[in-house]
């Protein structure tokens, strides 16, 4: 067979196509235990666990922020917390018509031999901590992989390497009733243009695809997570029509139709440049047979931090901030962003951190 | 680079967009002097020069099929043959809106080590054959690989080769000038069912759209030309329908939105069947991000053929015969066709040749 019948392949199909749901995305809230400290520090909190469950706590209650969105990815320890009245967070999740995900992934390694880059670990009893993650609730999942781009990079190693991988960890999810998010982040540090990047992002695509096909992946319950196509982070910057366009094309020439939705990482693009691409994405008159929308991390929440500041006092604002970046990206998704949200503290600040690490 | 975009580039863009164009669909005339031995003896006529050139020129001038026709694929002797009063068959196409095509493999040889599977010939000097059929005229070319299903086959082998194959034959045909129809075709031969068909087809094109990008292919410049998916020759047949819902199913698991168009060659079914499984396809209501036609040799010829047996007294009634058939698939590609355009028994007779060899 070429794509294998899963006993939840309709699931799989349905939670899918209604994460793709036209305005709606995700939120990105799966920073690990190590990364959120560093958000944490970035606003003098301690990296403590009720500060963490503190800080889910405001987005997920944050009014009239759920329905712009069709999914939350969770790191583990969240999909087992609850909010102060003690409701379990994924029960907040499910009753507002947010599904909850669970990254998966247990961070990368580098590949010996290559210039600096890397496999993505977590296979290893994988099928086994799906089965308790849906247990707990969770429908589907994110695993992310990882390239650059430079003289030689990325070789011809690392892109088989995370396609396999990104297949393997794929099926492996719908064998246990979760959509597999597919995540192959190609890094924007570099000096490239948008050319080279447009020309890798076909190439790693293309890879992933042949992939997901030698592993009896069903499409039709998958959602990919690209990178948007631009130019390097020393490079010069491009309208986003520009980047609209480029990416588009890329995806046009290698993403089946019958992937029914794509949701954008964000980079280290600021939260207003991404909300500006996607929307541009979204105005483009051209064939998308897929929806497009975001699964942003620091793109949604950057300003949401800094106004909270581990507060008490400073949730009410934060969470208004919160709720002026769901709306604006749910209207991107619909390619009807008029560019005029209240900009929030630091939302056109580059997230851009140099040879990012989770 | 991703795509090569060479100075053809705009033109196959528009080339192969304007033979996507709904309505409009190919007329497979391609066959080799061998083959064409063999329709002509079926019909008592013998195979000669004149009696080619007579067959071609019924089918090219009869009254109204041209603007059914997007595109005409012509074997080598054909593409430089002249109306009776002296105009060439090429210029006479294109006044009439029609593209002339080139078919440019040179049939297959087997791979030794399998059962009979064979890889397809063409590459030596392909280069220099495409800018002399550019030249005379030629605007589109076709390379036909063979694939077949058995208990061990396709094999993994056999799939490589052929994906290779087409791959390197259509970036030559891009250097050149020639819009390149991508056609693996995967025999019916068999008692296998649809969802085996299904399954093969769906590995066959991940692999062929892998090997386009792996050699840069500009996909926007290329066409599809695959079996629709069916059960086997030897297995019962299913509804229109259930052919239309398999076929579209592995297309849109497997074939890019950046590829205009998809255009069916018609294996060995009769000419209704074909006709009708292409206007059932265009009925389904998914979205499709191609337009789904034809590209028929024995499938819009071969009631024509009875009817014109050969001789000039019958050369009107044949030219009805093709005009009927030429309407039907022009309707099936706008899901328009009502069915039983042919009131004569041939267009419901199967064209199926077990091992059918060109």
């Amino acid at each position: 067979m070429s794509s294998f019948t899963s006993k939840y392949a309709d699931e799989l199909i349905a939670n899918a196509a209604y994460i793709g749901t036209p305005g709606k995305g995700i939120l990105a809230a799966d920073e690990s235990t190590g990364t959120i400290g560093k958000r944490l520090s970035s606003i003098n909190v301690e990296n403590v666990e009720s500060n963490r469950r503190a800080l889910r706590e405001l987005l997920f209650t944050t009014p009239g922020a759920l329905p712009c969105l069709s999914g939350v990815i969770l790191f583990e320890e969240t999909l087992y917390q609850k909010s102060s009245n003690g409701t379990p967070f994924v029960d907040i999740l499910k009753k507002g018509g947010v599904l909850p995900g669970i990254k998966v992934d247990k961070g990368t390694v580098e590949l010996a031999g290559t210039n600096g880059e890397t496999t993505t670990q977590g296979l290893d009893g994988l099928g086994e901590r799906c089965k308790k993650y849906y247990e707990a609730g969770a429908r589907f999942a994110k695993w992310r992989a990882v390239l650059k781009i430079g003289q030689n990079e990325p070789s011809e190693l690392a892109i088989h390497e995370n396609a396999y991988g990104l297949a393997r960890y794929a099926v492996i999810c719908q064998e246990n009733g979760l959509v597999p998010i597919v995540e192959p982040e190609i890094l924007v540090d570099g000096s490239h243009d948008i050319h080279k990047c447009a020309a890798v992002t076909e190439r790693v695509l293309a890879a992933c695809y042949k992939a997901l096909s030698d592993h009896h992946v069903l499409l039709e319950g998958t959602l990919l997570k690209p990178n948007m196509v631009t130019p390097g982070s020393e490079s010069a910057k491009v309208a986003p029509e520009v980047i609209a366009e480029h990416t588009v094309r890329a995806l046009q020439r290698t993403v089946p139709a019958a992937v029914p939705a794509i949701v954008f990482l964000s980079g280290g693009q600021s939260e207003e440049e991404a909300t500006r691409n996607l929307n541009a994405m979204n105005q483009l008159k051209t064939k998308k047979p897929w929806s497009l929308s975001f699964s942003f991390g620091r793109a949604l929440q950057q300003s949401t931090l800094k106004t909270w500041g581990g507060k008490e006092e400073n949730v009410k604002k934060a969470q208004e901030a919160f709720l002026v970046r769901c709306k604006a990206n749910s209207e991107a998704t619909l390619g009807a962003y008029k560019g005029d949200a209240q900009l929030g503290e630091g939302a056109a600040e580059s997230l851009h951190v140099k040879d990012y690490k989770y | 680079m991703s795509a090569f975009v060479g100075k053809y580039a705009d033109e196959l863009i528009k080339t192969a967009k304007y033979i996507a164009t709904p309505g409009k669909g190919i007329l497979a005339a391609d066959e080799s002097t061998g083959t064409i031995g063999k329709r002509f003896s079926s019909i008592n006529v013998e195979n000669i020069e004149s009696n080619r050139q007579a067959l071609r020129e019924l089918l090219f001038t009869s009254p109204d099929a041209l603007p059914c026709l997007s595109g005409v694929i012509l074997f080598e002797e054909t593409l430089y043959q002249k109306t009776t009063d002296g105009k060439p068959f090429v210029d006479f196409l294109l006044e009439n809106g029609v593209i002339p095509g080139i078919k440019v493999d040179k049939g297959v040889v087997e791979l030794a080590g399998t059962n009979g599977e064979t890889t397809t010939q063409g590459l030596d000097s392909l280069g220099a054959r495409c800018q002399e059929y550019y030249k005379a005229g030629a605007r589109f070319a076709k390379w036909r690989a063979v694939l077949k299903i058995g208990d061990t086959e396709p094999s993994e082998l056999s799939i490589q080769e052929n994906a290779k194959g087409l791959a390197r034959y259509a970036i030559i045909c891009q250097e050149n000038g020639l819009v390149p129809i991508v056609e693996p075709e995967v025999l019916t031969d068999g008692s296998h069912d649809i969802k085996k068909c299904a399954a093969v087809t769906e590995t066959v094109l991940a692999a062929v759209y892998k090997a386009l990008n792996d050699h840069h292919v500009l996909l926007e410049g290329t066409l599809l030309k695959p079996n629709m998916v069916t059960p086997g020759s030897d297995s019962p047949k299913v509804t229109p329908e259930v052919i239309a819902e398999h076929t579209v199913t592995a297309l849109r698991r497997t074939v890019p939105p950046a590829v205009p168009g998809i255009v069916f060659l018609s294996g060995g079914q009769s000419e209704e069947e074909a006709t009708l499984n292409l206007n059932a396809m265009n009925k389904l209501d998914v979205l499709k991000p191609w337009t789904l036609t034809f590209s028929f040799g024995r499938a819009l010829q071969q009631s024509t053929l009875k009817a014109w047996a050969g001789k000039t007294e019958n050369v009107a009634k044949a030219q009805a015969t093709f005009l009927t058939r030429c309407k039907a698939n022009s309707d099936a590609t706008l899901g328009k066709y009502t069915g039983g355009a042919s009131d004569d028994s041939n267009a419901s007779e199967s064209l199926f040749v077990k091992g059918y060899k060109y």
